[in-house]
């Protein structure tokens, strides 16, 4: 222990604690910006500042350890002062559109004004170029980034996906793809984690709030929605819930009351991907075992920012990925075949609207390969952060809501499909169906609960003897499952250089792109709490617990399903709806038709706003229906007339100011005369 | 221009021959941590300047992503994305050099040349950078041709030296 003295209190802390952590455990707390505990220490803003006595300058309290005796003043007139210029020096080259940005009252730059107290911006000096960037994920406004790096660290420390990076120098810094590419064009996997620590409104989840509307809005097509697991535990949260809380039943009442026809349940799916993805896996351990070639091991399919990741990297390691497609795209698939024939409604004319956790479902629903005749699965995905944007709009009192049901046939579901919200719950999932159906016995586990990997380690593996099977999996008795799960791009990269080179010991391997799986997926609502993601895991398990039913093939709605259409899992039926293949991608595109054809981004012009327009590189976005071009030309123009708008209010107070000194020295040359 | 869209065979061995040797290069740095600006200072040697066609191979071989290649190509004034003339002027700008009309120089070049700061001439001879002191303040105003040093330039001098290259 080391004893310092913060603000004339004596304290003693942990050895190797900086100012700002020795502060904080001392309840003493200190402004700061570019900060994120656990996440992101780098020092950039210097909002943090205190003094030191006996040091020449002021220190950066993240950054600093604590030594024997410091004497630390977090709270001077000196310090005071320092925030505020530094405060006033970020506004300066900030776009200051607060009013009409998506970061309104949620924004920790704002936020900090108001806590250093800052009523005035005196530094109205030159505004840096800035790039306007909008993928089909996620959309970049450069002129608001403060460089506090924080979507560099988890782009290359957490996620090791390395796409964004400082370019440039100084002044003309800009946070981004190699020589200014546009996102789209890149290796970017659309994780949206970066749009989760962008303190500011500089990068956020590319719109599709305004087109859900529209749909609604529109009396011919029946608007039919579905919301994911991990969104039922985090939605809450946006309307002052703790972390973890299940608003399950409020928000499918939220839901109705929006005007969607049909609330669906994600969950359903899940339940009906472990069905297909179980079957595939015994199809697999099968061939595999019975001397015809089978790819092992398999790879789960349910996160597209995984996918994406994967046909970057390891293009020639598709074969390893189920062939599932992921949960909320069979749910879209189902709604207009099944659903539709049985409501007698021309598939065309039903409009699916996804909820999910995530930034890379929004590509993934662009995909040529998700669409059935050329109908797309599903037409829009909603953030968990959007939907609590639409429900605020709607002007629907939240926490006042009675509880209500998913709508069936396509809302019932099983806790095995809750899990499938958090790391290790889709492996844990499919054994639970898998290891009964082979041998005819429940998983041995307590509670059912696959405790080697439960948790948010970053690799969990395990091991289950199959012993005594049935009659049909003889050929599986005595064999060992070796299994493995990962969550975030890193543990993925780590198993994959396994299979790569042939070394890998599973046979099934569960990935999540992002750490702890979707319950913090890119589209979740940003959360201050560092414990955020084992309270919302913990909620997920606890809604598992809290059913009947925890196996996915005891849903009764699942055996209808195949009954009344599919026939049997990874039959034909199933092949044409539920599963769908891969594209090699290469880490440069190269390996798709668009490699080449690579445009930097042109900065918004100050005179000629012409934006260039983000190429997005892909095969399959690049031939995307015209809709999404739609989405994207529209969400293009809203920024540009925002832009336009914001110039003309620059030139204004230029003109004023100009006449303002026109006067003064007309004053003054009277006067002399 | 796009290096794809060279089609002249002699231009595209002559390229791939300069690939090969960058990435010789890189196989020798490549296990020594924080040797990239070693290697970009070489590959910028051999190939002249440092396209994103060079950038990705660049990161491909060592491991590293492309945004932190091209971030630290773009930080330093020194590595150039575009193509560079034949030959590099640096007129230094150093305190001393800068007091003893170092800023004529530039100026005067300027207009011999017809380029701006950190251009390329049109016959892609001269690139025309400006140094922030060079270690020549003793002969200031200094001017670097490449790795030649001139001492004591004066205005008049210029079209004489260049006339050399």
């Amino acid at each position: 222990m080391i004893n310092v003295t913060i603000n004339g209190k004596h304290i003693s802390v942990a050895k190797d604690s900086t100012i700002m952590e020795a502060a904080k455990a001392n309840s003493i707390s200190i402004p700061n910006l570019c900060y994120l505990e656990n996440v992101h220490k780098f020092g950039s803003c210097r909002i943090c500042v205190v003094e030191v006595k006996g040091a020449k300058t002021l220190q950066a309290s993240c950054m600093t350890v604590v030594s024997e005796g410091m004497e630390i003043n977090t709270n001077s007139d000196k310090v005071r002062k320092a925030r505020k210029v530094l405060y006033e020096l970020l506004l300066s080259d900030h776009s200051k559109d607060c009013l009409s940005c998506k970061r309104n009252q949620s924004c920790e730059l704002q936020e900090l004004g108001k806590t250093l107290g800052v009523e005035e911006t005196r530094f109205e000096g030159e505004h840096s170029e800035h790039y306007l960037d909008t993928s089909v994920s996620l959309t970049r406004d450069m002129s608001k980034c403060i460089l506090c790096r924080r979507c560099v660290t988890v782009c290359n420390q957490i996620q090791g996906a390395g796409v964004l990076n400082a370019q440039n120098r100084g002044f003309d810094t800009v946070i981004g793809p190699a020589m200014n590419l546009p996102l789209g064009s890149v290796n970017c996997v659309y994780c949206g984690q970066c749009s989760v620590v962008c303190p500011v409104g500089a990068i956020k989840e590319t719109d599709a709030i305004q087109k859900v509307w529209n749909a609604i809005n529109d009396p011919g097509k029946r608007v039919v929605v579905q919301a994911a697991p991990a969104v039922r535990v985090a939605l809450g949260e946006e309307f002052g819930y703790k972390p973890g809380t299940q608003v399950t039943g409020k928000m499918a009442a939220a839901l109705h009351a929006l005007g969607f026809a049909d609330v669906f349940d994600t969950n359903f799916a899940a339940d009906l991907t472990i069905m297909e993805e179980g079957t595939e896996l015994l199809h697999r351990l099968t061939h595999a075992l019975t001397g015809s070639h089978a790819a092992l091991p398999m790879i789960t399919s349910c996160s597209p920012g995984w996918i994406k990741y994967v046909e970057h990297t390891y293009p020639n390691q598709l074969d390893h990925l189920s062939t599932c497609k992921s949960p909320h795209m069979m749910l879209g698939a189902l709604i207009k075949s099944y659903y539709a024939e049985k409501i007698k409604i021309n598939p065309k004319d039903i409009f699916v609207v996804s909820i999910m956790p995530c930034t890379a479902k929004k590509f993934e629903i662009s995909r040529n390969e998700m669409k059935v005749n050329g109908v797309a699965n599903v037409d829009a995905v909603l953030t968990t952060r959007e939907l609590a944007a639409m429900i605020k709009e709607a002007g629907i009192d939240f926490r006042g809501l009675e509880d209500e049901e998913f709508d069936n046939p396509l809302g019932m579901s099983t806790g095995a499909a809750d899990i499938f919200g958090v790391t290790g719950g889709v492996m844990e999932a499919a054994l639970r169906t898998v290891y009964e159906l082979v041998t005819g016995r429940e998983i041995p586990f307590d509670g059912l609960h696959v405790t080697p990997i439960v948790g948010l380690d970053r690799v969990k593996t395990a091991e289950i003897k199959i012993e005594n099977p049935v009659e049909a999996y003889k050929f599986l008795d005595g064999v060992t499952v070796k299994v493995a799960v990962t969550s975030g791009l890193k543990g993925a990269n780590q198993l994959m250089e396994q299979v790569k080179n042939g070394k890998s010991p599973y046979h099934f391997i569960e990935v999540m792109g992002c750490p702890g799986g979707c319950i913090t997926g890119g589209g979740q609502p940003r959360s201050s709490d560092p414990d955020v993601r084992m309270k919302r895991m913990k909620g997920l398990y606890s809604e598992d617990e809290g059913k009947t039913l925890r196996k996915s093939h005891e849903n009764p709605y699942i055996a209808s399903i195949y009954t009344e259409y599919l026939d049997h899992p990874c039959g034909h039926k199933s092949h044409e709806l539920l599963h769908t293949h891969y594209v090699k991608r290469g880490i440069y595109n190269e390996l798709t038709e668009e490699g080449s054809s690579e445009k930097e981004l042109q900065p918004v012009k100050k005179n000629a706003p012409k934006r260039s327009v983000p190429s997005e590189n892909t095969a399959d976005v690049h031939s995307q229906t015209h809709k999404v071009h739609e989405q994207i030309e529209s969400e293009r123009i809203l920024a540009l007339e925002a832009e336009n708008a914001r110039l003309k209010n620059e030139l204004d107070d230029s003109l004023e100011t100009v006449n303002i000194f026109k006067r003064v020295i007309a004053d003054y040359s009277n006067k002399r005369k | 221009m796009s290096e794809k869209n060279v089609k002249c065979e002699s231009c595209t061995n002559q390229k791939s021959q300069k690939f090969d040797e960058i990435a010789n290069i890189i196989d020798l740095y490549k296990d020594k941590e924080g040797s990239l600006i070693q290697v970009l200072h070489l590959a910028q040697e051999i190939y002249g300047y440092l396209p994103l066609e060079l950038q990705k191979m660049i990161a491909t071989s060592m491991e590293i992503p492309l945004s932190e290649v091209s971030g630290v190509i773009t930080f330093y004034s020194f590595f150039s994305t575009t193509p560079r003339g034949e030959h590099t002027i640096r007129v230094c700008l150093g305190t001393a050099c800068y007091v003893r009309g170092g800023k004529k120089l530039v100026e005067r070049l300027q207009e011999i040349l017809n380029v701006q700061i950190g251009e390329t001439t049109q016959d892609g001879k001269f690139t025309f950078e400006i140094a922030r002191c060079i270690g020549a303040c003793g002969l200031a105003p200094a001017m670097m041709i490449d790795k030649k040093v001139y001492k004591q330039v004066n205005v008049n001098k210029l079209e004489s030296i260049l006339s050399k290259y």
